[in-house]
């Protein structure tokens, strides 16, 4: 059983990580909204203006 | 002509028969009601949106009246923005607003896309539950006048947000809330696998350090959930403390910090129990109650928003006879404005001169245009409709009737419900009881056996905690208000649906509640070889330059795309025009008959509509009478349905109005409703309300206007139009918000399954405290076993109300069907 020793400790580590992945999550508004993001992926793709990608990634 | 029954491609309403426009949608044509819809529709389906009506699960919101480009030119002001907005990186700026009429993710997807299409736009995001949307754009490539319109455009009014801070103070408690929940939540699962061990090793042997060890674990996982997780208790409780009150927080801190310390002082000497597990359940589940019922006070909070953005946010000022734009905020009681046709009043006040005709619908609900001569009052946030009028501020900020009316409301919502405000009462006194009890425990165990005196008295602190007798109520309350909230039906005074399981009699409104309060054009019928279409356009372009109520039903329906001259009006008859050189007059039958040699064919609909409330309007020129035009303000679809629901469920209908007899006549024939009273005041109406009351009736009011306010207040349960006035939402304990009386029946039955559940609950959380304290306080409950106890307790609480929340799915509508234009055409 001593392998708890390490196992547990390990299992902490784990849960920590998780908590941290809940709380970004939740300072990035990814639980907001619940609803709206399901339909994005119902839209038909289409090429997006020229100019747009790249204004949206010096935005980011 | 097939056209009657078919709804609008767009907003799903149907289509005044005679009347044909098209909107042209992906090379069909699809038949739609108004030219708003027309605009609309097409804007949406030409910006490559159209896959909105593929998505969407409820119809749109009817447009109205075409989009108004000029109405947000406003906001391109810059000190205007700079007031709203907030500045982001890179110079850019942002902005919350509410959308009226978003009603579904499809809709949300449709103003996020429509956005994100206009360059100069960065970052946008849509909250259905909300209806809001925060909008990240760069001011050197776009402006927000374009934005607003663009909303504008696809049929999502919106209405810019000042009051921004609340609803991001509410967004960060419920992101506070949620962390600390899952804080709890993982902290709470880590424990009970340790217990278990721990548990299994008193019974069957453990290694002495092993034991050690899993309770050092214990507590090294316990402490931030008692610390952080338990934090908004020890503030509630610290806050209650220091106003010399006692809260449930009270009890609640006492037996987490109690527990708490005696274990980390037993896991550090080693000695005796410890109870980490008991406490992190204690923290999860309270917090989870917690957590649910903020969810449900945030979502009637957005009401209040909605009321409050009817002030317009710049106005016209005055002074020294220069006319300046100032910022609403800046207006001072005694200043000057002038408020053109058009625009919305900035703050109360008095006319001083204009004969303007003011459209107060958000504050009355009444739909017809009330003239404001010299002298009268006009309010801020409603409407002026006809010429220019300048007004004597006197009252500005939070002193106008509309603030007045938001402040009430939002001091409405800060109350806790009835019941729960009971069930807390009760928790109170018991909690007394068990402080003096366990300290009774304390002491005799003390004497009888030292060693087993503090198990035994955190056993009766923990397992008789009344947080299942507390949980009882709210959960109830929430789960039925989250269930009714996705049906469209807002509870702004959760105590309402205890009455509502005991309402025996339903009074309704009749103008805007069992009809839409709005005037419309039902039927056209065209002489000769003028065609119905060519008719309807000649009278929007006559009535577009009059004030009368009844010409807004015709500038809804047909554009105007002539230009009428020389418009005269005729008082009480109607008016008369001339349209590319013809002559033409619009009215009553004589009016528009008297200019030609022939009288208009009397109708014999016309003799029955007269006394039904209907009314007809002629069109005629030189030659005769032209068209005639059938008005109603039409019974709502679902009005006779919902009566016959109620009735199904024991609860008679009856109709109270202030219109007039055979009008009311006709609407209660055609719901299925027998009593009905006709030409009462509001007081009248609040006399039949009393009356019925006074046989012990509990009375269910639905209204819309102010006229329905006494009547509303005095109903033991108010339920008001989503889109009525102001005034009626804030004496109405029920909104429907989808503008559909649907949901009704189904309500009732919720708030009578809420009732059922909520009398189990307290049942049963009574019954198990009474059952489990004596088996404690003798010792025979571990306090592990007393921690399960409790919080099985809860647990059964809380998922017997969450059965509420299940019930069925909203009901969808059926998607309005794209038929083809063949039909129609």
């Amino acid at each position: 059983m001593e392998i708890l020793y390490i196992m547990i400790p390990l299992g902490l580590v784990l849960v920590a990580f998780g908590l941290w992945a809940f709380f970004w999550a939740t300072g990035t508004g990814q639980f907001d909204d619940l609803d709206s993001p399901g339909w994005t992926v119902l839209e038909d793709d289409k090429a997006p203006p020229p100019d747009e990608p790249a204004q949206k990634d010096e935005s980011r | 002509m097939s056209a009657g029954a078919e709804p609008c491609f767009h907003c799903g309403e149907p289509i005044p028969r005679g009347l044909v426009i098209h909107a042209r949608i992906a090379g069909r044509d699809e038949p739609v009601c108004c030219h708003g819809c027309k605009a609309v529709a097409e804007f949406i389906s030409g910006a490559g949106l159209g896959d909105y009506y593929k998505y969407r699960d409820t119809s749109s919101t009817r447009a109205d009246e075409p989009p108004r480009p000029d109405r947000w030119s406003a906001y391109d002001r810059p000190e205007l923005v700079e007031r709203l907005t907030r500045a982001e990186p890179n110079g850019a700026r942002s902005i919350t607003v509410l959308l009226e009429g978003l009603r579904c993710a499809a809709c949300s997807w449709l103003a996020d896309k429509a956005l994100s299409l206009q360059s100069g736009v960065l970052d946008v995001s849509v909250n259905p539950a909300t209806a809001r949307a925060r909008l990240v754009w760069d001011p050197g490539k776009v402006r927000l006048g374009d934005l607003l319109r663009v909303l504008e455009h696809v049929g999502l009014r919106p209405h810019p947000l000042a009051g921004e801070p609340s609803e991001q103070m509410a967004l960060l408690e419920r992101r506070d809330a949620l962390k600390r929940l899952a804080v709890a939540g993982f902290g709470n699962m880590q424990v009970m696998m340790f217990a278990v061990p721990l548990y299994f090793g008193e019974a069957t042997g453990i290694d002495p350090t092993m034991r050690e060890y899993m309770r050092l674990v214990s507590m090294l996982v316990s402490i931030p959930v008692a610390l952080y997780s338990g934090w908004p208790f020890y503030r509630g409780a610290w806050v209650a403390l220091r106003s010399r009150s006692i809260s449930m927080d009270v009890p609640v801190s006492l037996g987490i910090i109690l527990a708490f310390v005696a274990s980390v002082w037993n896991a550090l000497t080693g000695r005796g129990e410890v109870y980490f597990d008991s406490v992190t359940m204690f923290v999860f589940f309270l917090g989870l109650g917690r957590y649910i019922e903020m969810i449900a006070r945030h979502r009637a909070g957005s009401v209040a928003d909605a009321l409050a953005r009817l002030a317009p946010m710049t106005a016209r000022r005055v002074r020294n006879g220069v006319t300046e734009d100032v910022q609403a905020m800046d207006i001072a009681v005694g200043d000057e404005l002038v408020v053109r046709a058009g625009e919305v009043f900035a703050a109360d006040g008095i006319v001083l001169d204009g004969e303007g005709r003011v459209d107060e619908s958000m504050l009355t609900g009444e739909s017809n245009a009330t003239p404001k001569p010299p002298g009268a009052r006009v309010h801020q946030g409603t409407h002026n409709l006809a010429t220019p009028v300048r007004v004597r501020v006197t009252a500005v900020a939070g002193n106008t009737v509309l603030s007045g009316i938001v402040a009430l409301l939002e001091r409405a919502q800060a109350e806790r419900p009835r019941l729960a405000k009971a069930a807390d009462r009760a928790a109170a006194w018991f909690l007394g009881r068990i402080l003096v009890g366990a300290a009774i425990v304390f002491a005799v165990w003390w004497f009888v056996d030292p060693t087993r005196a503090f198990a035994a008295t955190l056993a009766v602190l923990v397992v008789t905690c009344p947080c299942a007798l507390s949980l009882a109520t709210p959960t109830a309350l929430a789960a039925t208000t989250a269930a009714l909230a996705r049906r469209g039906v807002l509870v702004a005074h959760t105590d309402a649906i205890e009455s509502l399981s005991k309402a025996t009699h339903v009074l309704w409104d009749k103008t805007g509640t069992l009809t839409k309060g709005l005037v419309r054009v039902e039927d056209v019928r065209a002489y000769g070889d003028v065609t119905s279409q060519q008719a309807l356009e000649w009278a929007a372009s006559l009535e577009q330059l009059s004030e009368h109520p009844i010409a807004r039903a015709f500038t809804v329906t047909g554009a105007p795309t002539v230009r009428a001259s020389s418009v005269e009006v005729h008082a009480g008859r109607g008016l008369e025009g001339r349209i590319e050189g013809r002559l033409l007059r619009i009215g009553t039958r004589e009016f528009a008959g008297d200019l030609g040699a022939v009288a208009a064919p009397a109708d014999e609909a016309e003799a029955v509509s007269d006394a039904s409330g209907e009314s007809w309007v002629y069109l005629g020129d030189e030659s005769g009478p032209l068209a005639a035009f059938r008005l109603t303000d039409p019974l709502r679809p679902e009005a006779g349905r919902v009566v016959a629901g109620l009735a199904r469920l024991g609860l008679p209908s009856e109709i109270v109005s202030g219109d007039e007899a055979g009008a009311v006549a006709r609407i209660a024939e055609r719901c299925g409703i027998e009593r009905q009273s006709a030409r009462l005041a509001p007081q009248d109406k609040l006399e039949r309300l009393k009356a019925l009351q006074r046989g012990s009736a509990v009375v269910v009011a639905v209204g819309d206007g102010i006229n329905d306010a006494p009547l509303l207040r005095g109903a033991d349960v108010s339920v008001a139009m989503g889109r009525g006035s102001a005034l009626a939402q804030t004496s109405a304990d029920l909104i429907l918000v989808r503008e559909s009386l649907d949901e009704l029946p189904h309500t009732v039955e919720l708030a009578r399954r809420t009732q059922r559940i909520i009398r189990q609950n307290l049942g049963w959380a009574i019954g198990y405290n009474l059952a489990a304290l004596p088996l404690a306080a003798l010792g025979f409950v571990p306090p592990w076993l007393a921690a399960i106890g409790m919080s099985l307790s809860s647990v059964v609480v809380v998922l017997n109300a969450m059965r509420l929340s299940r019930g069925a799915p909203p009901q969808r509508r059926p998607g309005v069907p794209a038929s083809p234009q063949a039909e129609a055409a």
